[in-house]
């Protein structure tokens, strides 16, 4: 299903999480079978809102992730369309086997919603990132992940699984990004946008680094490069012409806010080793990271518009001289 | 659907076939958990017969109360139970394990009227029926929860979060049976990681606890038949069972965990289970 939408108007930075409780808050007006599920976590998922219109439909399991997933699973078998929705990385990491088994293989109707993403909690360190995700998540049949760029695409996101009788996993990201102002948006599953037209490489990337990836082909631009920017929201189940369209490109480069063994750059990989082998440079982080804030950590591993323009340099290289 | 008025003679007969017929499916397929399906048939043949309010015919009816077996492993008891019970044929059966079969190792909800969810990894019944309870509370719905533990599996945590919620909710609608047979996998439940005093446990979480003798048809009958009125508390079950109930030389011995016989067991089997 896709669904118009009136083009945003690009001010300021957005959480996107504000997205997502609006979101919710509408969809669960408008569905009595919606439901969230959190573990302790109304406030860091902006559910205050929503738990003061319905106090019922706020299943609240304290801290048990493994529980959390597993009742959502229950909701969905008792005919509820429940959203289960906590940091991503205890959502993902402390319950991967209730995502695998309850939902993912049983293939019940229950959303999962990785709050703050990625690197969001900075300083915080590994234990709080939530970069293997994509990893984990993306082999597991029967599960649509999603990572929107902006709170437009968060908010279609949220209604397209809301409206979708399987199990999906969004992220939600809590890093401040503009919306990303591309006019006359449809949100489809499985369906790549190009952001930007360009043939002489393509920048694939997903989430906050789409922006990032925006902002890295207009310093191409300037050097008489045309780079094509291609948002991947949805990573599983990746959009395979968009991924060939990208490879007659001749050169490749993957951005994600997550980390690179496993992520989207190896989605991307997977389909062009097989298909059609084109360099490939993939930007994102390689593993635990070091202390450090958000701003900190993109800029250090190449998450930012020079890194991604350098990485764009290089995969032309490997193209002009394989 | 109605439940027989005197469901007791068809329990055992009902429970008889099932030992029967899973121990075929485990000789032939030369795969299989004979001693937990031993230990957990009479539970499952009281359940399915006289019990749980169902209708085979329509399994996804929002109002049937469900049954999870959290053991998945004991899958010749599972499998025995839904094809008597009418959800599928019981030809099905003769495919346990073969290539590309319905009737996988562990139950799998997609290819399986009856299965509630996937299990398999231990751990999992509990805190999904615990989901299913609370969908019912929501909805002021008047149907019951069943899930049905080994005693070993429950060293695993997610049971004691699920525990926690299901105390913490009052979640009446919602019954565990404990398959208390004291053996896992490997060696007995105390020697390993040891689970008395069980019941305390459970009363500390918030539960009402009954104990019964997990072969004793009128029993469980008694125990799992009783409606919820005015108890505000989970139940739990302790069913004392014992691991390869109902065959001399499986009874009360972990290897027959996934045992498998050679034709002179089968046969002795058979002879013993008339």
């Amino acid at each position: 299903m896709t669904m118009a939408h009136p083009a945003p108007t690009p001010a300021g930075l957005f959480d996107c999480r504000e997205a997502w409780a609006r979101t919710l808050e509408d969809l669960a007006e408008a569905d009595p079978r919606i439901v969230a599920v959190v573990n302790d976590s109304v406030g860091s998922s902006k559910l205050g809102g929503f738990q003061k219109r319905f106090p019922e439909r706020l299943v609240n399991v304290g801290i048990a992730e493994q529980t959390m997933v597993a009742v959502g699973a229950g909701l969905a078998n008792g005919g509820k369309v429940p959203f289960v929705s906590a940091a991503g990385c205890f959502l993902t990491a402390r319950a991967l086997e209730q995502i695998k088994a309850d939902v993912a293989y049983s293939n019940v109707n229950v959303k999962l919603v990785g709050q703050s993403s990625g690197v969001a909690y900075g300083e915080l360190g590994p234990t709080h990132h939530s970069i293997e995700d994509l990893a984990w998540l993306r082999p597991l049949t029967n599960l649509a992940v999603l990572v929107p760029s902006d709170p437009w695409e968060t908010a279609e996101a949220l209604r397209w699984a809301a409206g979708h009788d399987g199990p999906v996993y969004i992220r939600v990201s809590r890093m401040p990004v503009p919306e990303l102002g591309v006019p006359q948006r449809r949100f489809a599953m499985g369906k790549a946008e190009v952001v930007r037209p360009g043939s002489d490489l393509a920048i694939i990337a997903c989430g906050t680094a789409v922006h990032l990836a925006v902002a890295a082909a207009e310093r191409l631009a300037a050097e008489g490069v045309a780079a094509r920017v291609i948002n991947m929201a949805t990573v599983s189940p990746l959009d395979l012409d968009a991924v060939m369209g990208a490879a007659s490109t001749g050169a490749i480069v993957t951005v994600e806010e997550a980390n690179i063994h496993g992520g989207l750059g190896s989605a991307v990989a997977e389909v062009t080793a097989r298909r059609r082998p084109v360099p490939i440079e993939m930007v994102g982080f390689p593993g635990f990271l070091p202390t450090g804030s958000v701003e900190w950590l993109f800029q250090t591993f190449g998450l930012s518009p020079e890194g991604i323009a350098t990485a764009a340099r290089r995969a032309l290289l490997r193209k002009a001289a394989p | 659907m109605t439940l027989p008025n005197d469901p007791l003679p068809l329990i055992r007969e009902r429970a008889l076939w099932m030992r029967r017929r899973a121990f075929r499916m485990v000789y032939e397929a030369q795969l299989g958990h004979p001693g937990g399906d031993f230990s957990a048939i009479d539970i499952l043949a009281t359940l399915y017969v006289g019990v749980l309010r169902h209708d085979p015919a329509n399994p996804a009816d929002p109002a049937r109360d469900r049954f999870i077996m959290s053991k998945g492993h004991a899958t010749g008891a599972l499998y025995t139970a839904l094809a008597a019970a009418g959800f599928y044929p019981e030809d099905w059966l003769d495919t346990y394990m073969q290539p590309r079969s319905l009737l996988n190792g562990h139950p799998n909800r997609n290819y399986l009227p009856g299965v509630e969810t996937n299990t398999g990894p231990l751990g999992h019944g509990l805190p999904v029926a615990t989901g299913i309870a609370i969908a019912g509370q929501i909805d002021r719905a008047p149907f019951r929860t069943f899930v049905l533990t080994g005693d070993g599996e429950l060293q695993e945590g997610s049971n004691w979060e699920a525990a926690m919620t299901a105390g913490h909710r009052g979640l009446a609608s919602l019954t565990l049976i404990v398959d208390r047979n004291r053996l896992q996998q490997g060696a007995g439940t105390e020697e390993t990681n040891g689970l008395d005093p069980l019941d305390d446990k459970f009363r500390a979480f918030g539960w009402h606890v009954e104990q019964v003798d997990g072969h004793d048809h009128a029993a469980l009958l008694r125990t799992l038949g009783a409606p919820v009125g005015a108890r505000t508390k989970p139940l739990c079950v302790i069913a004392d069972t014992v691991k390869g109930k109902g065959v001399s030389f499986m009874e009360h011995k972990a290897a027959w965990h996934h045992g498998v016989p050679n034709a002179d067991q089968f046969d002795q089997a058979m002879k013993e289970l008339a």
